[in-house]
């Protein structure tokens, strides 16, 4: 059997708020305002014109070209589909197009893109069933395998997705869950039976994610031959089952723009791996059903994809942080006890990671990183905004 | 009779009590006949808040030479004064060396020249770009003091604060006039017990050559004395006071209130001189006592990070509030909603905040460590570093409406008694002092 190629892309927007919110605001009990819609609207534009819109397009093409060789995966948050929904419905139409062919995995995740798989079992459970739900209403499929916001992994989270009935679950390729294996395999989440793992192979993702573009690498730049002659020293020398190439989708046009040529870029690729036939794409749920399992691999301390750590740190890594975190977990009960959809949807829509992913004061190239996704000035100013509207919220709250 | 005095831009421009003490002495001046030539530092190109509007004035040339202009000013802010001046300088009040630096970074151009593009302004410019550092653009604006020398009519020079110092004694030298120099901090209060060596020196070079210093309070008169060594009998202390034209404003606002919850404020910059820290500590203490008080700092400075932190540290997120800078209609409106006003200073030279508080019916704690706290009877004070004395006393005064009324009701009283009015009578008799020497 060929090695596997084994795509995977992650398609987030979140809900950004509404940096007007100021301290004379609170008290003022209005949910409307918390987000900054017209921000929202415009983003989703872009990038629906940038990313989402011409690679969806590309993808449809070189899925139908292949002959039903050509495999790929997508997991898509529930705020990515609302804003679909809402701002370019268009791009939820291209997004079924592509699902269509049968060539196209969705994945699972937790609705709102949140970390309650750290802080509130209970909340992750929900919001996965949600997820699942709008999976199933938008694609007319079930998901089998699942990624937890941002990559984030342990032996806990593992547990709770076989719980939830996953086949298999994706985790990022650090050196702290391999521990110095290697990600081009299969294997078996410790402590659980049933469910499988597949781990990101960061080095060959990142390369297109992150270093395409970059004048200073000493790889600039990365054509299709080049890239995939390190693939096949890879499979040669280290033996590897499968690749895992997973990704942020806006790669595609909006972190690498189209002058970068990385849309031409991706399609050659595509196109040489396929004549050399010594090559199969998968996706993640037949990867799981097709290889062995090549061993357990344990997770105690948790993992993600994000920063040079690739652990928590992006979203705890300060008090900031960790105050901001407390709080609007410390409002479930209210929200939940006060049976209003609205604002329980609302109170959700304040637990994606991306509120306080902005309030990072990581310097250096993590700090850039979080810089580039931020609407904010500052972490400091985020913290304010999103202080005054959660302020606001719990007292909507106990007004009910 | 006339002065060229050296100041800073009025309120609501300006940010801090500065541009307010300028405001409050110059108009209470003008009352008593002194013609006021004021002289301010602005960039060119900025926007001016203060809707100066100017009649009959000529756009000023801006290369090297001053174009004598008559800047006749029309409009309710500045039409005390007898002129108006601005000089094109990068020089802002309460400037650190460090601050200055970061300022001057953000208002370069993109060729580097440190330049705000070009707007129709009436700006008096001279040769040469702003100072890269803050030495450097005191001593560029110094020559603005010999310019004016040459040009203008006075019979007594007065310079605002040690930036200005320097321009002060060049329209001295040239015009041989008397300079008085007004000293509204030292550095001693800004930087604690690190001061900046150059900028000491410099404020005790204007005290040395001037023929009278002013001070805001006995206590900065004292450590004029002993850290400077100037003749005790060389200094007069002159109290700041504050405005009291919008009181009526005031009482119509009421107490606008949205919520039940007893409201702390902290107004006033963000910066280790006026103990912020101290104000976040006891926030914590009180809050274990009555969890449902807000506290609310309202401000900016070089500390602000720093507290937006430590109140997350301290898990106040649900309690505690940062509005940021707020220009005059919001200060009005957050003192309207505010129960108690603390000014924990570290080393306050006077403090004109609390005054302001006191304006909207406001009970006030105080730091001893300030001036305003000599002339404040029936106050409750507090040393800055006593934390658990400023808990008590905000739990004591948030849960004893009696208290806080008999507090309204003498700081109402003390307001009386405090005005500009008494502060220019003590200038002008200062002015003539010099003017016979």
């Amino acid at each position: 059997m060929n090695p596997i190629l084994c795509f995977y892309f992650q398609v987030h927007q979140p809900f950004r708020l509404n940096r007007e919110f100021t301290f004379f605001e609170i008290g003022s009990q209005t949910p409307e305002r918390y987000e900054d819609e017209d921000e929202n609207r415009l983003i989703m534009k872009k990038i629906a014109k940038n990313c989402y819109l011409p690679m969806n397009a590309l993808l449809l093409s070189l899925l139908k070209k292949s002959e039903g060789k050509f495999k790929i995966s997508f997991s898509i948050s529930g705020m990515a589909l609302e804003q679909f929904s809402l701002y370019a419905p268009e791009v939820l139409t291209s997004f079924q197009e592509l699902v269509a062919t049968g060539q196209v995995e969705i994945l699972a995740e937790t609705y709102y893109h949140s970390l309650a798989s750290i802080y509130s079992p209970q909340e992750f459970f929900e919001q996965v069933n949600l997820h699942r739900e709008a999976i199933k209403k938008y694609f007319n499929v079930f998901p089998t395998t699942f990624r937890n916001t941002e990559l984030i992994y342990n032996n806990n989270i593992a547990s709770m997705a076989q719980h939830l009935g996953f086949d298999l679950i994706l985790a990022e390729g650090t050196d702290k869950n391999l521990l110095g294996q290697s990600p081009n395999f299969l294997y078996r989440p410790e402590g659980c039976g049933r469910i499988k793992l597949l781990t990101k192979n960061f080095n060959f993702s990142d390369d297109i994610a992150f270093r395409f573009s970059n004048k200073n690498w000493s790889e600039y730049p990365l054509t299709s031959q080049k890239y995939l002659t390190w693939l096949e020293n890879t499979s040669r020398m280290k033996k590897a089952d499968v690749i895992n190439l997973f990704m942020d989708y806006e790669t595609f046009g909006e972190h690498q723009n189209i002058t970068t040529g990385i849309f031409d870029f991706f399609e050659e690729f595509i196109f040489t791996v396929s004549k050399s036939g010594k090559w199969d794409f998968k996706t993640p749920a037949e990867v799981a059903k097709l290889l062995e399992v090549k061993g357990t691999l344990s997770t105690p301390e948790t993992s993600s994809w994000a920063d040079s750590e690739r652990d928590l740190s992006a979203w705890t890594g300060n008090t900031m942080q960790q105050a901001a975190t407390e709080f609007v977990y410390s409002l479930e009960k209210l929200a939940k006890n006060s049976h209003d959809p609205k604002l329980i949807h609302l109170w959700r829509k304040l637990l994606s990671s991306d509120h306080t992913y902005y309030l990072s004061t990581k310097g250096s190239s993590d700090g850039d990183v979080h810089h580039y996704f931020s609407p904010y000035a500052s972490p400091h100013d985020a913290f304010i905004i999103y202080s005054n509207i959660l302020n606001d919220f719990k007292i909507t709250l106990e007004n009910q | 009779m006339k002065v060229l005095m050296f100041g800073w831009e009025f309120p609501p421009h300006i940010s801090g009590g500065l541009g307010t003490a300028c405001f409050g002495l110059t108009k209470e001046l003008s009352k008593l006949d002194v013609e006021i030539t004021f002289v301010v530092p602005k960039l060119k190109g900025e926007l001016s808040d203060a809707p100066v509007r100017l009649v009959g004035a000529k756009d000023i040339l801006n290369s090297g030479k001053i174009d004598n202009t008559q800047n006749h000013v029309a409009n309710t802010a500045s039409s005390h004064l007898l002129k108006y001046i601005k000089i094109n300088s990068s020089l802002r009040p309460y400037q650190n060396v460090e601050e200055y630096k970061n300022y001057v970074e953000t208002i370069k151009g993109e060729d580097g020249s440190l330049q705000v593009k070009q707007n129709k302004s009436n700006l008096i410019d001279f040769s040469g770009d702003y100072g890269p550092d803050l030495m450097s653009e005191v001593v560029r604006y110094s020559w603005a003091g010999r310019e004016l020398a040459q040009k203008e009519q006075f019979d007594v020079i007065h310079a605002h604060e040690w930036m200005t110092f320097l321009a002060g004694i060049e329209a001295k030298k040239i015009s041989n006039k008397p300079l008085v120099v007004h000293i509204h901090a030292t550095e001693f209060d800004r930087s604690g017990e690190n001061p900046n060596r150059d900028i000491y020196h410099l404020e005790k070079y204007g005290m040395e050559m001037a023929d009278k210093v002013i001070a805001v309070s006995k206590r900065t008169k004292n450590i004029i004395v002993h850290k400077y060594n100037i003749d005790p009998d060389k200094i007069e202390v002159v109290y700041n006071a504050v405005e009291k034209d919008d009181l009526s404003q005031i009482t119509q606002l009421g107490r606008a209130r949205a919520s039940r919850e007893k409201i702390v404020l902290f107004l006033g910059r963000i910066t280790m001189q006026k103990g912020p820290e101290y104000f976040l500590e006891a926030a914590s203490n009180v809050l274990t006592q009555m969890p449902d008080v807000r506290f609310v700092m309202a401000g900016s400075g070089d500390m602000a990070r720093k507290m937006v932190e430590k109140m997350a540290t301290l898990r106040m997120v649900d309690r505690f509030h940062f509005t940021g800078f707020l220009k005059a209609p919001e200060r009005e409106r957050l003192f309207a909603m505010s129960d108690l006003y603390i000014m924990p200073s570290v080393s306050e030279p006077f403090g004109i905040t609390p005054l302001e508080a006191m304006k909207h019916g406001i009970p006030v704690i105080v730091s001893k460590q300030s001036g305003i706290a000599e002339i404040l009877d029936n106050v409750v004070k507090v040393d800055f570093w006593d934390v658990p004395k400023l808990s008590q006393s905000i739990i004591d005064i948030l849960n004893r409406p009696h208290l806080t009324d008999s507090m309204r009701e003498n700081n109402r009283r003390t307001l009386e008694s405090i005005s500009w009015e008494h502060s220019a009578c003590h200038v002008i008799d200062l002015y003539n002092q010099v003017i016979r020497l």
